[in-house]
């Protein structure tokens, strides 16, 4: 008999309902066996005051297998970094090793109570101590703590840091009078906010024509004794490396404030170059960006902050401190070794606990486990490898787009939509034209100093084939501009929903968790 | 080319003033909303509240990014825009009319003195862009 299957290219799901609009009265996940014990009513169980109403009004009734066929088939239109480029500048998509996802969930470590004792835990502060060590030694910082859960959370880490110590330095009175952060006019929008919080009020720093810091602005703002530090990335949001770091940081000290290094582009540096000796005081580290633990997604994330000797005191606690014993007469050096970990509160100076128990502990053990499998060769590799992508797409494409700084970038690059904006095509239009050639997008619209910006970070993750594929779709969408705007200006055309009007959604935003129809009633 | 109306003052960080007596009207230029793109919220200052001459009295964001608002002259806010939280869009479909933003009663009205005249602005602008 002759099938009369014909192949499908696309599923019933790119018609998803909503789950409320799935529901379906007296759907059930699964039924529980008949009660084999004597009933009692629950007010007799349960005092009053401490049942909660019956709140599950309005959740949908739905069973388990339409679960599980609903989010598999809404996670298909998902884009990730398991399918391919996601070149979103200043976010290091890079991959995330199944090995790392291995080691994170050995039942010892996943299954640990965060309450177990220090004697219980022993393994699990060895991790912890561990991979201090390692990121002491690619910072060239020696102080650490890995309790913050992401990147700001570092960054305010830090910037508390700084002010306890000049807190301690000067006196409070004293203190009260430096209450300056400098940022330059690159820094991601994360930086001022920290500042803030921690009581400083920020003066922008502006760049110079080739992208860097302006050393001359710098020197300006330290006049007066009022700054007690700068947050600067390096390389900066441009891709570009500051080379008069040195100079900067001795501006900085001179003038009494501290720098702090927003650790976010860490990855064209990795086992390259250390901001500890550029004059570095305290940097934050994205392990779900530089060191390959998942993010997107609202993470977790985990944001360890490194410091110099003289910061240290000010780390948040617990600390994880290591005593070692060494017992004669045995068979080995390694044998001979007896180590003890302990959580220690010690620390009067500390500007306190950041972050419950001790952080995203997995994001710890995956980020180990790709320090130890990459080896001291293999990071610096990693590093080798994302630069030079950068700078083979920097190159690729200048031909096609306006690359507005000279020098050869980092880890990303920055290009504009100078030439393309001659046609009416802008940089929001290449960017949704990218997803129909099956790219991620690039970072858009920042960094703010360049107009029209789009922010390409490869990461070492990618090979010479998907490289090209990649500025293959941009110069054929530089093309596009040219010969055939419109196809640009209404892209996506391959994806379930075209252009989205997002100005329109921001402005009259319709949020609604129940169907449309019951919505509406309520509302009546 | 953006719009620049001969009878106000400029800023070189794109906000325009119209002076009337010792009341200054602020808001962005056509520039500026341009570049922006649609903006879909602007946060302003109450009422009362003092600024000086470059201080930072408000945010505009649109769909690219959040960006400050300066106030071009120094002074205490006599009305801020309100009807702007549900209209955010007029900043883009009239910068210079329903779109402004504050009116300041200035406490040094020879600081307008300082600022750009529409000639100035529109060559600031140019350079910008080239």
């Amino acid at each position: 008999m002759k099938s009369n299957i014909t192949k499908v290219t696309s599923h019933i799901s790119h018609n998803e309902a909503l789950i409320f609009e799935r529901s379906q009265t007296g759907r059930i996940g699964y039924r529980l066996p008949p009660l084999d014990v004597d009933e009692f009513p629950i007010d007799d169980l349960i005092p009053k005051e401490f049942q909660c109403d019956n709140d599950l009004e309005g959740l949908p009734e739905v069973s388990e297998v339409d679960v599980i066929r609903h989010f598999t088939r809404m996670s298909t239109w998902n884009y990730s970094i398991d399918l391919g480029m996601y070149p979103l500048g200043s976010c290091t998509m890079k991959y995330n090793s199944r090995l790392n996802e291995k080691v994170a969930r050995i039942p010892g470590f996943a299954n640990l109570h965060p309450l177990a004792s220090e004697n219980d835990a022993q393994g699990a502060l060895q991790v912890i101590y561990e991979l201090q060590e390692h990121l002491a030694e690619i910072t060239g910082l020696p102080g650490i703590s890995l309790q913050p859960a992401a990147g700001a959370h570092g960054e305010m880490t830090g910037v508390m840091i700084i002010r306890a110590f000049i807190d301690a330095r000067d006196g409070q009175a004293a203190s009260a009078q430096r209450r300056t952060m400098l940022i330059p006019d690159s820094a991601h929008g994360t930086n001022p906010a920290s500042a803030h919080l921690s009581g400083f009020s920020v003066k922008t720093i502006r760049s110079t024509p080739e992208g860097l810091t302006d050393l001359a602005h710098l020197r300006e703002l330290c006049v007066g004794g009022h700054v007690a530090g700068l947050m600067l990335t390096n390389p900066n949001t441009l891709g570009l490396f500051e080379k008069n770091i040195q100079e900067i940081c001795r501006i900085v000290h001179d003038a009494g404030g501290l720098v702090y290094m927003d650790g976010a582009n860490m990855n064209a540096l990795v086992g390259v170059a250390r901001p500890g000796d550029m004059g570095v005081d305290v940097i934050h580290l994205n392990l779900h960006k530089t060191f390959s633990t998942p993010h997107g997604g609202g993470g977790p994330g985990c944001g360890p902050c490194c410091c110099t000797k003289e910061l240290e005191p000010f780390l948040p606690v617990p600390r994880i401190v290591r005593s070692r014993s060494v017992s004669e007469g045995a068979p080995s050096e390694a044998a001979a070794k007896s180590d003890t970990y302990k959580l220690d509160f010690n620390y009067p100076q500390s500007i306190g606990r950041v972050k419950a128990f001790f952080g995203n502990y997995g994001m710890m053990l995956r980020a180990l486990a790709y320090i130890q499998t990459h080896g001291n060769d293999g990071l610096r590799e990693a590093t080798e490898a994302a630069v030079l992508n950068a700078r083979y797409i920097a190159q690729g494409l200048a031909g096609d787009y306006e690359k507005p700084f000279d020098a050869d970038p980092m880890h990303e690059v920055v290009f504009t939509d100078k030439r393309q904006t001659r046609k009416g095509v802008h940089t929001l239009d290449i960017a949704k034209r990218l997803i129909d050639y099956g790219f991620h997008p690039m970072t858009i619209y920042f960094p703010l100093i360049v107009s029209g910006a789009m922010l390409i970070e490869p990461t070492e993750s990618v090979g010479h084939q998907e490289l090209d594929q990649f500025i293959e779709a941009m110069s054929s969408i530089a093309r596009e501009a040219i010969e055939d705007p419109e196809l640009v200006l209404n892209a996506p055309h391959s994806t379930r929903i075209g252009r989205l009007d997002e100005a329109a959604a921001a402005r009259k935003p319709v949020l609604r968790w129940k169907p449309k129809q019951a919505a509406t009633t309520a509302q009546t | 080319m953006a719009n620049v109306p001969e009878d106000l003052h400029y800023s070189k960080d794109h906000e325009w003033v119209r002076v009337d007596g010792d009341v200054a009207t602020v808001g962005i230029t056509d520039y500026a909303q341009n570049s922006l793109g649609d903006v879909v919220y602007v946060e302003l200052p109450k009422a009362d509240e003092q600024f000086n001459a470059n201080e930072s009295f408000g945010s505009v964001e649109s769909v690219k990014a959040v960006s400050e608002v300066f106030s071009p002259v120094s002074g205490a806010v006599v009305e801020a825009h309100e009807s702007l939280g549900d209209d955010p869009e007029k900043v883009n479909t009239d910068p210079y009319g329903e779109g402004w933003m504050i009116r300041i009663k200035m406490s040094n009205p020879g600081e307008v003195d300082s600022l750009l005249t529409a000639a100035e602005y529109e060559d600031f602008t140019k350079a910008e862009t080239e």
